[in-house]
């Protein structure tokens, strides 16, 4: 992959990713959340991860961003575009950020397969699809069904907690 | 995927997929967009008892011809005179709208139509070159992405425009179009698993082999397996092509812009070539979801006793022109649709997509693995 590509699309999502912070609209910081994650999916691709990148584009920027967007336009944009910064919850949110990354730097400076580079892929075309599918299905068999009864679950969950709220 | 292949095969890479890019965009689906306008209102006036619009002709008579010249039909000049007419409008921008985003939705309705297109197979080979402008192996996936990031088109033109008839159709289109993208995703899956491939050309080529899904004696007798699987396959068509209709806002689910109750939905407050901007994307989706259906179910380029691309450079040209027309038969079927049935009800359409077409479509999942199991 040409060096110059995955600046610009880091670069594109590292700054959207920012814009999604300091935007005071939450349409507009909405709509820096979609850039930043077809940036990452750009990512994806250009690394040969089709099926990630797609999905990537398909399920956060096409249906998960859709829905947000969805709620922020029925809701008053005006009171969180006049709300003043608040000191205690800047200084809060830095300190967050800084425990957050030093722990994530400790976690990485013990974890030995960060530091090997990954075996090459051989060349030519891949059915990712189909890797993706056999790998699922057998290997990691047991956390895929898991997850998918965690997802019903919740799912239940929404529609009892809004039937409960229509009464 | 670039590192492996030398200086010369890039460079043909690049030239070859541009050209072809042009050839799609330029020559083929634009000129089509602007003809399926005009198919739209010639054929509204026909079942209607009208003539529609069949006067205007090509204005040779400005380069020093005695008469305009009117081809066999009359008004074929239409949308060029339709297309001058917006551009020279007054592009109106009201004073209360989010300007921005006012400016961004028109660009994001037509963009991701056309980016669609890329990964459409629309004719065989061509003097040896594939004709698909990028031959992804996750082809369908990515036309449901890109499909699915359309909408954001129509949302912010329905919130920029800051009025109560925009953003009800705005509204009203994000539910709508979410809705029925679980139906569209879950009518493709038979189709994905007897072709065994989401890449579109497989699938395609498969179809090639074993005749037309939807009509699988065009390769020869069918044997039992594809019997069976002609009863899945036809489910899948149907919810297929109503989850379509949905999904490109056409009659008779066109509620995020119907005028009796709208005004115009989301576009109330667009002008000229704004408007008009969304009136293309909504007729390049269409095309885009057509050639999607003639890839998936009808056989993409291929047609029966007619040879594919290796046999000559002309029969290469026959198979993209198989394939377009296939694409054209079933524009005048949405055509049909739209001039026939009359709109649903809101919460008919709601009702209709999560109650029926989603599990008609859950269920057709299972069938089809079924008897792709026990016909092995």
């Amino acid at each position: 992959m040409s060096p110059i590509l995955f600046w610009v699309f880091a670069l594109m999502m590292l700054v959207f990713g920012v814009a999604v912070v300091v935007n005071r609209n939450p349409v507009a910081s909405a709509l820096s959340l979609v850039v930043s994650f077809l940036g990452l999916a750009a990512l994806f691709v250009s690394l040969d991860a089709f099926f990630i990148g797609v999905v990537q584009v398909l399920v956060y920027a096409g249906a998960v961003m859709v829905l947000f967007l969805f709620i922020i336009m029925l809701l008053d944009l005006k009171a969180e575009q006049r709300r003043k910064l608040n000191l205690a919850a800047w200084a809060g949110g830095g300190l967050v950020t800084l425990i957050f990354v030093a722990q994530l730097w400790a976690v990485l400076k013990r974890f030995p397969l960060g530091r090997q580079p990954f075996p090459a892929l051989p060349p030519g075309p891949h059915d990712d699809v189909r890797e993706v599918g056999m790998v699922l299905f057998s290997t990691h068999n047991l956390p895929f069904q898991v997850v998918g009864v965690l997802i019903l679950v919740a799912t239940i969950g929404v529609v009892i907690l809004s039937k409960r709220e229509l009464k | 995927m670039m590192s492996f292949l030398s200086s010369s095969d890039f460079w043909f890479l690049v030239g070859t997929s541009l050209a072809k890019t042009i050839f799609l965009i330029f020559l083929v689906v634009l000129p089509m967009v602007s003809y399926t306008v005009y198919a739209e209102r010639r054929v509204s006036a026909a079942m209607q008892d009208r003539s529609g619009p069949n006067r205007v002709g090509f204005p040779i008579s400005l380069l020093g011809f005695k008469k305009d010249f009117s081809p066999f039909l009359g008004g074929l000049g239409q949308p060029v005179a339709d297309a001058v007419k917006f551009l020279l409008k007054e592009d109106f921008v009201p004073g209360h709208v989010n300007k921005p985003y006012f400016w961004l939705a028109p660009c994001l309705a037509m963009i991701p139509s056309i980016v669609v297109l890329a990964a459409i197979p629309f004719g065989s080979t061509f003097l040896g070159v594939d004709m698909v402008v990028a031959n992804l192996n996750v082809g369908i996936l990515y036309i449901f992405a890109i499909s699915s990031v359309g909408v954001y088109g129509i949302v912010l033109a329905g919130w920029s425009s800051n009025s109560k008839y925009p953003f009800l159709g705005g509204i009203r289109s994000t539910s709508q179009m979410i809705s029925y993208e679980l139906g569209l995703g879950f009518s493709a899956v038979p189709v994905l698993l007897i072709a065994g491939s989401t890449s579109l050309t497989k699938i395609t080529q498969y179809q090639v082999d074993h005749g037309w899904l939807l009509l699988p004696f065009t390769a020869g007798m069918p044997g039992l397996r594809e019997i069976l699987l002609w009863i899945p396959v036809v489910i899948a068509f149907v919810t297929f092509t109503i989850c379509m209709f949905a999904e490109t806002n056409r009659l008779p689910f066109d509620l995020p812009e119907s005028e009796t109750e709208l005004v115009a939905g989301y576009h109330t407050e667009y002008s000229s070539m704004k408007f008009a901007l969304f009136f293309l994307g909504e007729y390049t989706a269409m095309i885009a979801g057509s050639s999607l259906i003639v890839v998936l179910f009808l056989g993409g380029w291929n047609f029966p006793f007619i040879p594919d691309g290796s046999a000559g450079w002309f029969w290469g040209l026959v198979n993209i022109s198989v394939f377009f027309g296939k694409v054209a038969v079933l524009l005048f079927f949405f055509i049909w649709v739209r001039w026939t049935l009359p709109r649903f009800r809101y919460d008919q359409l709601m009702k209709l997509g999560w109650l029926y077409i989603f599990e008609i479509a859950l269920v057709n999942v299972f069938l089809t693995a079924g008897i792709l199991a026990f016909t092995k």
